[in-house]
């Protein structure tokens, strides 16, 4: 039981308490960049979540059997990681085109694009080097599960923002909005008030 | 257009205000967001970045023609990423500054910026010429970020630090703290990109000069 709870609040707070999006600023291109219509980010967030999972499982396998043991990490951490994400990008796009050709047309273009998605870098780094996990109150020990767990609350928190957010912008087209407004201003400032919201999460933990 | 010529003067100047990285291809912007709370952090991650894309640049454009076409962007990446690693363990040494920065320094990495001037330019460039981008879009990057963290730190607490020495002091009892706070960053940022679009709106009647 107190095990279970531990998990929930380790997903409960990379989800919604520290949320990667609108409370600590990663992958803040493709938010603004995909989030204009629904269906796109629909798109984009199925393909987030399927890519992260398993970046930070190849990253944890990685770091705690090949870098840490010969001792090589502190130096070449951040290349391995980047080539680990990016051949495992390629490597899910020709499956998903092989096995599925509906799936592959509706993530498309965004599954290139997540190569460069901070996110799904910064969720692996976090995850699986030890002296990164620093935000939260959860008692975290970088094991495998731990790692899952944080990785997919960060992924399920990523697109419940960007599915919310482009709900809002489809919205925002017809409202009646400033001229100079009109466009990145008005989104830069929803995206504050939705961030003053999700600022409210951050008492739940006394962090 | 391409054969248009491309003085290193122009190169360096055009960072700032025609291609802006932050303002106008609005790319690099979680960093400048996340980071733009303090100035002397904002001084820090300036420097990196200018460093990462001015060494990327020259590198990617001595190799442009031995690598195939066909495995360039891991070529770039790992490229970038070496630069990166410097960074990453030269400011290792100041404990204080990287305890800040945090998990900013191994994102610079997938920072579009650098990825887009490798691909988007360096990748055809000459190298004198892709030197001057570096150093101009990097600057650009870092004046922005100097704005916003001057806006947020001068107006969010009052007071600027800088080296723990204090800089400015405005001595005003209620700040509004929100500015230092997280919808404090999308706020300025939406006040820069909108004061944008009314100096680009004034301007339009005239002709269109870059």
């Amino acid at each position: 039981m107190n095990e279970a709870w531990r998990y929930f609040l380790l997903f409960f707070g990379a989800s919604v308490v520290a949320n990667i999006l609108l409370i600590r600023f990663i992958a803040l291109c493709p938010f603004f960049g995909v989030s204009t219509s629904l269906e796109t980010s629909l798109g984009m967030s199925i393909s987030v979540i399927f890519v992260m999972t398993m970046a930070t499982s190849v990253s944890w396998i990685a770091w705690n059997y090949v870098l840490e043991p010969l001792g090589v990490g502190e130096f070449l951490y951040i290349p391995s990681f980047i080539l680990i994400i990016a051949s495992l990008v390629q490597f899910v796009e020709m499956v998903i085109k092989k096995t599925s050709p509906p799936l592959y047309r509706a993530m498309g273009i965004y599954l290139p694009l997540i190569t460069t998605n901070c996110a799904v870098l910064a969720a692996a780094t976090e995850s699986v080097k030890p002296g990164f996990f620093t935000k939260l109150n959860v008692a975290y020990h970088y094991g495998f599960p731990e790692a899952l767990v944080y990785t997919i609350g960060v992924a399920v928190g990523f697109s419940l923002v960007l599915i919310f957010f482009a709900a809002m912008r489809e919205r925002l087209e017809l409202a009646p909005i400033p001229k100079f407004f009109r466009g990145v201003p008005i989104a830069f400032i929803t995206a504050a008030l939705f961030s003053l919201a999700f600022m409210g999460f951050a008492g739940m933990f006394n962090l | 257009m391409e054969e248009k010529k491309r003085t290193l003067w122009g190169e360096l100047r055009k960072g700032f205000i025609t291609t802006n990285p932050l303002l106008v291809l609005m790319v690099g912007l979680c960093s400048a967001l996340a980071i733009s709370t303090r100035v002397e952090n904002c001084i820090f991650m300036g420097l990196a970045v200018i460093f990462v894309l001015t060494c990327s640049n020259v590198i990617i454009s001595l190799i442009r023609n031995f690598i195939p076409d066909q495995v360039r962007i891991p070529i770039y990446i790992v490229v970038i990423a070496s630069f990166v690693t410097i960074v990453d363990l030269t400011l290792k040494t100041i404990p204080a500054v990287y305890e800040r920065l945090g998990v900013w320094i191994p994102l610079i990495v997938v920072n579009c910026i650098i990825l887009a001037r490798a691909e988007g330019y360096a990748s055809s460039a000459k190298v004198s010429h892709a030197f001057m981008d570096g150093l101009g879009i990097g600057m650009g990057y870092t004046s922005v970020l100097l704005i916003m963290s001057v806006f947020r730190e001068l107006f969010g607490t009052g007071k600027i630090v800088l080296f723990e020495k204090k800089v400015i002091d405005l001595h005003i009892k209620a700040v509004p703290m929100i500015l230092i706070m997280f919808p404090g960053a999308f706020i300025t940022y939406a006040l820069l990109s909108a004061l944008l679009q009314w100096y680009q709106a004034r301007k339009k009647p005239g002709a269109e000069e870059g």
